[in-house]
């Protein structure tokens, strides 16, 4: 179980593997993640679906190598086994025929935004695509999303490929009927940004939020979120919501609560970790 | 077969309050060989006793504590092990004090006969002598052919799972993290119930029993109950708990440095933090905790900041000690190890910070008026009392409810308005066909032992129903 079979790099630090889980590809709807763990020592981090093939029983999930988990799945070959996978969890994204559909896929969630632009198809809409990186490196999937869309755009901060940041999105919305936004990101202020756009043309607007997570079952509470005043879990409520009723600066604030803990995690190699633990425990 | 009957116990060594704020280890160390016997003489091995109707896996307390007392370990670890399959949790994290040692007869005189510590002593000797003990060699019956799943690898599923096991059944546990255990694991600390003896008990049940663990299943998100059925398990056990945190509904709960407490012990017992950055999963602590609650979790929690390091930790409780849910010995170590109970203290609102983090916490005092449904006296708040707690880190520990995911997916499946599934209080039988279920997902949030004993009457019944059924 878990083995890869498929690893290829789609850009710097972006990964996209391929594993094999009958269980959870069986299971698989988009906009769903699983938890991964790396080792006995590592923590459990989500990571959205890409896809599934239920045929063969394979699980496609597209990565950042950003932090210290990320980099250890990074380093796992084809043939290589994946220690602890558990999914699929959260709760899939409405599909349904809305009309017309733009989907928006930020840098490494271009990967789990195919998956839904694929099934949003599927059922009949017409559906235009926007991916967007921070340069034009880190741009992915290019191809292959506007082989599945009607309609597609790119977008990046720096304007070093197609249009630059995200305001060729109102030029779309004054030209065409959109009935729904759906848009994908890790970085929050984009999420964030196009929700403000979208509400100001009045349209529903669906973002999958990445808060910080730990089991990722509803069994914690650590990746609680506001939306409309209400707090919900992402790992189970969502993790999708409503954009116009995200409590964005909370979202934002509760995703940085660890940012020294990351800094000085990266700092350790396998060494040096040991014997920094059993110097601080904790006086 | 005392001389004279002894009427104080054998003292039990613990690790002193100021070595054990320093460290994570277990604060009893356990009985000795000759403090075990020189405590099983004192049993006076009661007619009628009164220990064994209160024990809620009724073992057979009297027979392994004679047998003790005549230094025949491996005799009593049989009889033990007979009757319950995880000896060395039991003989830690029970409420012996409110169970077999309450109706222990040489408690209406003295202390009580320590058979929570002789329980412990029992089967640690028996974990760490294998092959004398002979707790590894158990004979199982032959093969019934009969497939169960049993959900969640909690006490429960676990005692569920070993009694349908001994019955000759095949048995499938499901767990949804990635370690086994439930809240033996991600819930009572290591210095409660050091995590290598949970799995040793559960290596028991896989290795000489026979069960087949299965890890990172999230019935319900991914096989629904009734896809397990239809894929040719005969029976069902459902022992997934009460895992779902709740919150005190206040303003600013959201805030950092609001921890639930199943994450505050998620993180420290699942995942080691304590041992970052060792282990990859960090934990924040402040110079001044309030943990919210006054239940096993909350002293749990307590107890664990002031280890991390935490200079001022407080239970906040809006009742006074008389009521609160955690047990005896829990109360005194939290207390021996400097933390401070704050009692008659309602939380109203936490305070933010310039960066989102907790600054402080506003509470009312209270005081107590008459009794309410649970029969203790309701606490009322007293006008014109807020304040502020100088904290800077906040646990809620208020309980926890069940998790919906499997409700939300078995329709069938018939649940209280809180969330808990309705079951037969003799048998565990569901109103769902061939589903049992027992422990924190019927009763909400209660103790190791007595979610044990539930899964043993279900355990008994689907035995009987497994035996008849086609």
């Amino acid at each position: 179980m878990n083995e890869i079979v498929v690893k290829k790099e789609l850009a710097p630090k972006i990964k996209v593997i391929e594993f094999v889980n009958h269980d959870i590809a069986r299971k698989t709807k988009p906009g769903q993640f699983v938890v991964v763990q790396m080792g006995t020592k590592g923590e459990r981090f989500p990571i959205t679906i890409s896809g599934t093939n239920p045929d063969k029983g394979t699980v496609k999930l597209t990565f950042n190598e950003v932090g210290r988990s990320s980099q250890k799945l990074g380093t796992l070959n084809k043939g290589e086994v994946i220690d602890n996978v558990a999914g699929p969890l959260g709760t899939p994204t409405e599909i349904t025929k809305f009309g017309t559909v733009l989907c928006f896929g930020g840098g490494v969630m271009s990967g789990p935004i195919s998956y839904e632009v694929a099934a949003l198809k599927e059922v009949g809409n017409r559906v235009i695509t926007a991916i967007g990186a921070r340069n034009k490196d880190l741009l992915i999937l290019k191809n292959e999303i506007q082989a599945l869309s009607d309609d597609f755009h790119i977008s990046t901060d720096d304007g070093s490929e197609g249009y630059k940041g995200l305001d060729f999105l109102r030029t779309i919305f004054e030209k065409e009927k959109v009935d729904r936004v759906i848009a994908m990101s890790v970085a929050t202020v984009t999420l964030r940004t196009i929700s403000e756009l979208t509400k100001t043309h009045g349209i529903k607007t669906i973002v999958s939020l990445a808060p910080i997570m730990l089991d990722g079952t509803g069994m914690c509470g650590c990746c609680r979120v506001s939306v409309g005043g209400e707090t919900k879990f992402a790992c189970c409520d969502g993790p999708e919501f409503d954009g116009h009723l995200v409590d964005w600066d909370l979202l934002e604030s509760r995703k940085r609560v660890y940012s020294h803990e990351e800094r000085l995690s990266a700092l350790f190699d396998e060494d040096q970790r040991k014997g920094f633990s059993s110097s601080m425990c904790r006086r | 077969m005392a001389e004279k009957l002894k009427l104080n116990r054998v003292p039990m060594d613990k690790q002193a309050p100021e070595i054990r704020r320093q460290n994570p280890n277990e604060v009893a160390s356990g009985y000795t060989y000759e403090q075990a016997v020189g405590e099983a003489k004192r049993c006076i091995q009661c007619k009628k006793p009164g220990c064994v109707p209160n024990c809620p896996v009724n073992i057979d307390i009297p027979g392994f504590i004679e047998a003790m007392a005549e230094g025949d370990l491996p005799g009593a670890a049989k009889i033990l092990y007979a009757t319950n399959s995880l000896p060395a949790i039991c003989g830690r994290v029970c409420p012996q004090e409110t169970q077999c040692e309450q109706t222990c007869a040489l408690g209406k005189k003295g202390d009580p006969v320590a058979i929570g510590r002789l329980e412990r002593f029992m089967a640690d000797w028996a974990r760490e002598n294998q092959e004398e003990s002979g707790v590894g060699k158990i004979s199982l019956p032959k093969t019934t052919g009969k497939k169960v799943a049993v959900i969640g690898s909690g006490p429960a599923g676990l005692t569920c799972a070993a009694d349908l096991a001994k019955a000759g059944h095949n048995v499938v546990m499901y767990e949804a993290l990635h370690l086994p255990g439930g809240v033996t694991a991600y819930g009572i600390p290591e210095f409660r119930l050091p995590k290598n003896i949970v799995q040793a008990e559960v290596d028991y049940l896989v290795n000489v029993l026979g069960v087949e663990l299965r890890l990172n299943q999230v019935i319900g998100r991914g096989a629904t109950l009734d896809e397990l059925l239809s894929d040719g398990y005969n029976a069902m056990f459902l022992g997934i708990g009460a895992g779902a945190p709740m919150f005190l509904n206040i303003p600013g709960e959201n805030l950092n440095m609001v921890y639930s407490a199943n994450e505050f012990l998620v993180r420290l017992n699942l995942m080691k933090a304590y041992l970052f950055p060792e282990y990859d999963t960090p934990v924040k602590i402040g110079k001044k905790v309030a943990v919210v609650g006054a239940g096993n979790v909350a002293m749990d929690a307590a107890r664990w900041a002031v280890r991390l390091g935490a200079e001022h930790v407080y239970i906040v409780y809006r009742r006074t000690e008389a009521e609160m849910p955690a047990r005896m010995e829990e109360r005194e170590n939290a207390k021996e190890e400097g933390v401070i109970f704050k009692l008659l203290t309602l939380p109203t609102a936490i305070i933010p910070d310039d960066h989102a983090s907790v600054k402080a916490m506003q509470c009312v005092e209270m005081e107590l008026g008459e009794p309410d449904d649970s029969g203790r006296r309701r606490p009322i708040v007293k006008p014109g009392s807020e304040f502020i707690l100088d904290v800077d880190m906040v646990i809620p520990a208020l309980g926890t409810r069940p998790n919906p995911i499997v409700a939300r997916t078995t329709p069938d499946l018939e649940t209280t308005r809180y969330g808990t599934v309705v079951a037969d209080e003799t048998t565990g039988k569901t109103k769902k066909d061939k589903v049992w279920a027992g422990g924190d997902i019927v009763t909400g949030a209660a103790t190791v032992i007595s979610a044990m004993g539930a899964a043993r009457r279900a355990a008994t019944d689907m035995d009987a129903w497994l035996r008849n059924c086609s």
